[in-house]
């Protein structure tokens, strides 16, 4: 009954809360790159399969957002941008956070695996053991190198529906994950550079923060370089064509003078003009995502007219 | 209407979670029930391990999965 009653005294947690755990602006991503890394795949899936296995992908993307609030619960408090999150607000206890993600974890793995193959399941449950216990428990909070390596389970949902379709994981499958993997640090560290104060007072060991923003700034030049490649590399590959090719390189020559941009400037340009540059390469780094892999999707669509591909 | 308790004031609380929880099992069930109707429909090979032996499920070296 004193469960019931200190619910009603913090307001009671509706089912919106519960959804909000589950982080749903990281899934529309997720679910929007595992859609293109399906339809992008040299072999046809049912609908109904199809549609099953990208909603078992987002529950398991959701679930690992659960369990990185119920870990996080701490310093998502503490930073600005987090204590809204149901359970630093109160609306949810940590401990449901930890049910609610399990729960969906194993629901998500076991119904991928049903509905499409247990490739994509393992996958699946590597992305969550990855964003869980690898990224949030352990790299977020004891290296600067944790966007880098925790990176890598964001960029996974595109693989993993390649890997449902066709079984299998190829070079196209990896050049997709290298480009969000690629992507990720540029993208983060540009959001880091104008949001100091969150990460800073969390004890978050941001670049920003355990390196100087003179590194970062570095750092998000050279990682944008090395992001370039990938990206035309994975035009020149069979899910590409020359309109893909285009667009990558617009996105890229883009990216790169915004990189260069953030580079070229230090802290007293920037507070003047209250980093409008680096929250424009910010803004522009989620378009950029967004257009590579709305590339593959239309260069695919153009091979059934006969006209994409190379 | 004397042989129905009065709603709990926990119940009017929780209302639009519990509706909530109620709609996605249901947009579960018929979500495996789609699945169920393809993969039968398709001929996927849905036989499993059910305690007999079934010599047609036995995979041999030189053929692979007999399926």
């Amino acid at each position: 009954m004193s469960d019931t009653q200190s619910f009603s005294q913090t307001g009671e947690a509706q089912f919106g809360d519960y959804v909000q755990l589950l982080k749903p602006r990281v899934m529309s991503l997720v679910v929007f790159t595992a859609l293109v890394g399906l339809l992008v795949a040299p072999v046809g899936v049912h609908p109904v399969v199809g549609f099953a296995s990208i909603l078992f992908i987002a529950l398991g993307a959701g679930a690992s957002g659960a369990l990185n609030m119920w870990w996080d619960a701490d310093i998502d408090r503490v930073m600005k941008r987090t204590q809204s999150r149901p359970v630093p607000a109160g609306k949810v206890e940590a401990g449901e956070a930890l049910g609610l993600g399990l729960a969906l974890s194993g629901i998500s793995v076991v119904m991928l695996a049903l509905a499409a193959n247990l490739l994509s399941a393992f996958l699946l449950a590597f992305t969550i053991f990855f964003y869980a216990v690898v990224y949030s428990m352990w790299l977020k909070r004891s290296t600067p190198q944790n966007i880098v390596i925790g990176g890598a389970a964001g960029a996974f949902p595109p693989m993993i529906g390649w890997a449902v379709a066709t079984g299998g994981v190829s070079i196209e499958a990896i050049l997709m994950f290298a480009l969000i993997f690629m992507w990720t640090p540029p993208h983060f560290w540009a959001l880091a550079l104008f949001m100091k104060e969150d990460y800073h007072k969390a004890g978050v060991p941001m670049l920003t923060v355990t390196h100087g923003r003179r590194e970062t700034r570095r750092q998000i030049l050279i990682y944008t370089v090395l992001l370039a490649p990938v990206a035309i590399w994975a035009a020149l590959t069979s899910i590409g064509g020359p309109f893909t090719l285009a667009v990558a390189l617009v996105l890229n020559a883009i990216f790169l003078k915004g990189a260069w941009d953030i580079f070229r400037r230090d802290e007293a340009v920037a507070e003047a003009d209250r980093y409008a540059t680096e929250k424009k390469v910010f803004t522009f780094s989620l378009a950029y995502l967004f257009l590579h892999f709305a590339a593959f999707l239309v260069e695919a669509v153009l091979k059934t007219f006969g006209v994409g591909g190379w | 209407m004397a042989y129905f308790k009065p709603e709990h004031e926990l119940h009017r609380r929780r209302f639009s979670r519990n509706l909530g929880l109620g709609l996605t099992l249901v947009a579960f069930i018929c979500l495996v029930f789609a699945l169920t109707v393809v993969k039968v429909t398709r001929g996927d090979p849905m036989q499993a391990f059910d305690h007999v032996v079934r010599p047609e499920m036995v995979v041999t070296p030189e053929e692979g999965a007999n399926q």
